[in-house]
């Protein structure tokens, strides 16, 4: 099955008709929930993920007393694919959501010092919440692209008293100084391509999920797969991330 | 007491829908008698062949039957034989004295013919009511799947795939050059030159959508000389 595959990738033939370094048809809609505080819906091609974003008012932790409190999870939901079950988080599913994280707050994307109210007592947490509901391939790059939506359009709930009213959300948006996004690359042999599809992703030797910002600054990578990458290969797998990031971010 | 027939002939009927009144109609595939009435028991269209009411389901997953050629994937190396996935709610059997047109010895390495993750074109030989499946892959033009790539359809779609005696798939072979294999199960195996397996899944692709519609034929023919 994999000579198969090579055999089409050194034609420059993906399995559904792409050249290796296109994107399938990306769509995002914004608050799709009523309940969340910002939420995103992305889709590539049969991918689609829902990013939720909430917020609360929480104690901060003591090595951090004046900064805001910010938490990923992911849920690779078994109505996503077939591969996926209830229960604890898998392996994929901790991954899916640290990437995320990390992208985030590495790059320092949420100023966490503007979410303090009172030092070492009371901050805001933000909590992204990513729940896959189709999984036809990278979904972490969805997510990321999701997060990053969800989080744009968040905004703060009122806060009277120590009271947080849900039902209100005020103008106020979540403090993002950055706007980090994920771009994987997979290695198949020595072909290298994005956005890959589900079989793609299983025969994959190796993958590199680099996170960009704004102005193409790379704040975090995350490699994955049994493959060893040399220094030529991480180097054009990042040329190849800063192509796709810009193209990408004009979906949002 | 009056027959009624509550529908007409290729209607599409959702469960619990009441499709004909009186004895004098029988209840076929999908179909149950409520008293005296035939109810639809699956979501799909009907079809009325003289007395007797059925119902083609839209889509479902597969459910084994003797004799339908099918396309399993090892997913487990027993003792004494192989268990496949052949896309249905219940796995199926391959065992070592149907494994195989020669002798295969007790003993010996099963993973030399067929090794996990491995597809197979294979035939269903016996089907218990729990639904405990054999296959067997004694029989004409049944093999081990090397190389090429496999697809998913809809199960219920696959007659209109093969078309009738093999017209449809036959076409598409012949526009494609591919060799395709299609299972009873809803899995395609396609293997050709990487441009034409494309078009190639794109016509069944399109023969799936459009399953329901007439002169299919035709309209797959230029979707596939379009794309040539």
């Amino acid at each position: 099955m994999k000579e198969h595959l090579l055999k089409s990738l050194k034609k420059g033939v993906r399995y559904d008709g792409r050249k290796l370094d296109e994107f399938r048809k990306v769509t995002v809609s914004y608050d799709v929930s009523k309940s969340a505080e910002g939420s995103a819906k992305v889709t590539f091609g049969g991918t689609h993920v829902l990013v939720g974003v909430k917020m609360g008012v929480e104690t901060p932790y003591p090595d951090t007393p004046d900064r805001g409190n910010f938490m990923v999870n992911a849920e690779l939901t078994p109505l996503s694919s077939n591969r996926f079950e209830s229960g604890p988080p898998s392996i994929e599913a901790i991954e899916l959501s640290r990437v995320v994280d990390r992208g985030i707050r590495e790059s320092k994307a949420i100023d966490q010092k503007a979410l303090c109210i009172k030092v070492a007592e009371k901050v805001w947490s933000v909590m992204v919440d990513v729940v896959t509901v189709n999984a036809d391939g990278n979904l972490l790059d969805a997510a990321g692209l999701g997060a990053l939506a969800a989080l744009k359009v968040a905004r703060f709930p009122k806060y009277e008293n120590d009271i947080i009213d849900y039902m209100t959300h005020t103008d106020k948006k979540v403090p993002l100084v950055r706007e980090p996004l994920p771009v994987t690359v997979f290695k198949i042999g020595e072909y290298l391509l994005v956005d890959p599809l589900p079989i793609e992703e299983q025969l994959a030797d190796a993958r590199l999920t680099i996170t960009v910002t704004g102005d193409n600054t790379i704040c975090a990578l995350q490699k994955g797969g049994e493959v060893p990458l040399s220094s030529e290969d991480i180097l054009s797998m990042t040329d190849i991330a800063l192509k796709i990031a810009p193209e990408l971010r004009k979906k949002l | 007491m009056s027959e009624k027939l509550e529908i007409q002939n290729k209607e599409i009927v959702v469960p619990g829908q009441v499709l004909a009144e009186g004895m004098g109609y029988v209840p076929g595939k999908g179909t149950y008698r409520d008293d005296k009435a035939v109810v639809a028991e699956l979501m799909g269209i009907v079809t009325v062949d003289g007395k007797v009411i059925k119902i083609i389901p839209l889509r479902g997953k597969y459910m084994p039957k003797v004799r339908d050629r099918v396309i399993g994937r090892v997913i487990d190396v027993l003792m004494s034989g192989w268990r496949l996935d052949i896309n249905c709610p219940y796995d199926a059997v391959l065992s070592m004295k149907d494994g195989s047109s020669e002798f295969i010895r007790r003993g010996a390495d099963l993973t030399q013919y067929y090794a996990l993750g491995e597809y197979v074109f294979c035939q269903v030989s016996n089907v218990t009511s729990q639904n405990l499946t054999d296959v067997t892959m004694r029989g004409q033009g049944l093999r081990k799947l090397e190389g090429g790539r496999i697809i998913e359809v809809n199960a219920q779609k696959i007659p209109r795939i093969i078309g009738k005696e093999g017209s449809m798939v036959m076409l598409i072979k012949k526009e494609t050059n591919c060799q395709i294999y299609v299972g009873q199960n809803g899995r395609i195996w396609i293997s050709g030159e990487p441009e034409k397996e494309n078009i190639a899944v794109a016509a069944i692709r399109y023969i799936e959508e459009n399953a329901h519609r007439k002169g299919v034929t035709d309209s797959v023919k230029a979707l596939m000389e379009k794309l040539q």
